[in-house]
């Protein structure tokens, strides 16, 4: 079972220290909003990726569970993607 | 003699917790102003900030368990746990209590947080302010060493610590957390970020 990142746009108030901790995976984008790169968590950066929902202080970011890579693919771009 | 072990016990992690709980207070607040430095990210002032108050909270429990344990107090649970219930210096002692409710309040709900919510974690949250200079009053009124100078420096130097962030927090919310920046943040949470919406 993959783990996917889940970003609330309407929570996140753009702290970016998620970003700091799963660089790999969260950029962020020019008024510090993340964009994270979709899809499932590499197995090497689940740890990474906790410690960032963790420390995420108005709980934006979730870790959510997916049975298949096709669900992954199905999360929805979060943030604008760094657009405009 | 062990009684006398636990009264020290009791004196020194009360010494500590406070100097523990200013350092929680003073992170706390930069981490809420979003303070970083080039070698100090963000993210490690949020982390020290958490483990330093679980560190505080150990210190805490020493403290309280020493003194209802020692037989000399004859304290009590319940007069640890229920507000000015201590027949012993009410006043001073139940000070302490109620900084320690707070404190567990605020402990209890951060493990919870992510099944309450962020907006009751961060009103309970809030209650911390009031923990902090609660129990200094605590230390001040009740404690064995509140006269020695070494004890009035130590009370001194964190009342001003956390004043400083106090102010500093004060300062920081007036700039970024006046009304208009909080429309405008709001506007910027709708309007410049229509990705979810695409
Ligand atoms: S998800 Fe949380 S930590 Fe990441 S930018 Fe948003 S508010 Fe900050």
């Amino acid at each position: 079972m993959a783990e996917i990142l889940r970003l609330d746009p309407i929570r996140c108030d753009g702290h970016g220290m998620c970003a700091e901790l799963l660089p790999e995976l969260i950029a962020l984008d020019d008024w510090g909003y993340p964009i994270i790169t979709r899809g499932p968590i590499p197995d090497r950066l689940l740890d990474h990726a906790r410690r960032a929902v963790d420390v995420c202080p108005v709980l934006a970011l979730r870790l959510r569970h997916t049975s298949t890579t096709h669900g992954a693919a199905a999360v929805p771009t979060p943030a604008g993607a760094g657009g405009r | 003699m062990s009684t006398q072990i636990l009264w020290f016990a009791t004196r020194g992690a009360g010494v500590v917790s406070l100097l523990l709980f200013t350092a929680v207070v003073g992170l706390g607040v930069m981490a809420s102003v979003r303070w970083q430095a080039r070698h100090w990210p963000r993210f490690l002032t949020a982390e020290v900030h958490r483990s330093i108050a679980l560190l505080s909270v150990v210190f805490l429990a020493l403290h309280v368990v020493t003194a209802v344990i020692d037989p000399f107090t004859s304290l009590g649970w319940i007069s640890a746990l229920v507000p000015f219930a201590s027949s012993y210096r009410p006043l001073w002692l139940g000070l302490g209590v109620v900084s320690l409710d707070l404190l567990l309040a605020v402990v209890a709900t951060s493990l919870l947080r992510a099944r309450i919510g962020p907006r009751a974690w961060r009103a309970i949250h809030w209650t911390a302010y009031a923990s902090w200079p609660i129990a200094l009053a605590h230390g001040i009124g009740t404690g064995s060493d509140a006269s020695a100078p070494w004890m009035l420096g130590v009370d001194a130097a964190c009342l001003g610590i956390v004043a400083t962030a106090v102010a500093w927090r004060l300062l920081a919310g007036r700039r970024s957390a006046d009304l208009p920046a909080v429309v405008a943040s709001l506007g910027r949470g709708t309007f410049e970020k229509p990705g979810a919406l695409r």
